[in-house]
């Protein structure tokens, strides 16, 4: 049986998603949340923010750029 | 601390990691911990303390353009003295816009998570547009029979997937406005990476990101209506990044 999860997965919006500009915008906010404080809390406090990183390949390739990069000079 | 001593910002000495957890209010009143408050006043000073400040970091955006670029290196085949002329553009661009919008540093973060963002945002910019110098798609095909791999279908299941295809490229046909479709196609048929496609449609990536969301809810609606789908979604948890950062090569 073909698996059609990943084309309805895809095409599945989240209305929680706050898009690129927002997401972009408090990122810095958010990756010194997610190195500072207990796992879960960033998404929990930005709730829209994770979903659209969830969603959206640039914004999290940024995501895990600034994460590794302020990492690295911790 | 001297300005000429500010380095990463990060580092975990005893003297820091109290100053750090210590806000400090700026001349503009903004609560800073001590090592962003030591960046923001050297930046905003005159004359050699300033000029060290910039040139220390712009060396931590130099490093870390490096290092995004070696860590996005599947998805670009760039190498050699071309990466590390991108890195210096990227690092050179980054601090540029940084002491342009220094007053904008509201201290809700330390000062170089925000100046970092600024140089991966110009990594991803400007490999956005290096794409276009040596393109790996076929821009003047759709690609329908592509469809299928791209999101891991059995080939084996041919007749299974290929009424759902069927049905995914009409709802594309019938319910897409002219944008959507360019876009979808674009990006979900050729493959173009999102930030090419910003490039080259003159936007930017909230708008094209926001023209794609709207295409999959339409899309997942006709198809849901035609009972290929199920109705209700399931966003967020497991779901694979809609658009895929792909490899160039």
């Amino acid at each position: 049986m073909t698996d059609w999860s990943a084309i309805d997965r895809f095409l599945a919006t989240d209305p929680r998603d706050v898009g690129c500009e927002q997401a972009l915008e408090i990122l810095h906010v958010y990756v010194d949340l997610v190195l500072d404080d207990s796992p879960g809390s960033a998404a929990g406090r930005y709730p829209g923010v994770a979903a659209h990183l969830a969603a959206c390949g640039p914004c999290d390739e940024d995501f895990q750029g600034l994460l590794r990069a302020t990492e690295a000079t911790s | 601390m001297q300005p000429c001593e500010v380095s990463t910002g990060r580092e975990a000495t005893d003297d820091n990691v109290e100053a750090a957890a210590v806000l400090v209010p700026d001349a503009d009143g903004r609560q800073l911990d001590g090592e962003s408050a030591e960046w923001i006043s050297a930046l905003m000073d005159s004359g050699l303390v300033r000029d060290q400040a910039l040139a220390r970091l712009h060396e931590l955006l130099l490093r870390i353009a490096r290092s995004e670029l070696g860590r996005r290196g599947g998805q670009h085949p760039i190498t050699g003295p071309e990466l590390d002329d991108l890195a210096h553009q990227a690092a050179a661009d980054a601090l540029l816009a940084i002491t342009g919008k220094l007053s904008g540093f509201r201290g809700e973060s330390r000062f170089t998570t925000w100046a970092y963002k600024f140089v991966i945002f110009e990594v991803s910019t400007k490999l956005g547009r290096h794409f276009w110098q040596k393109p790996t798609v076929a821009l003047d095909a759709e690609e329908w029979d592509r469809l299928p791999d791209r999101f891991g279908m059995d080939p084996a299941d041919h007749s299974q997937w290929k009424g759902l295809v069927d049905a995914l490229h009409r709802a594309v046909d019938e319910h897409l406005s002219v944008r959507q479709r360019q876009v979808f196609v674009a990006i979900v048929l050729q493959g173009v990476p999102l930030d090419a496609l910003v490039i080259q449609l003159e936007s930017n990536r909230n708008a094209i990101y926001k023209t794609l969301f709207d295409a999959r809810r339409k899309l997942r609606a006709a198809l849901a209506a035609n009972d290929y789908l199920g109705s209700s979604a399931q966003p967020g948890a497991t779901a694979p990044t809609v658009v895929e950062t792909r490899r160039r090569t």
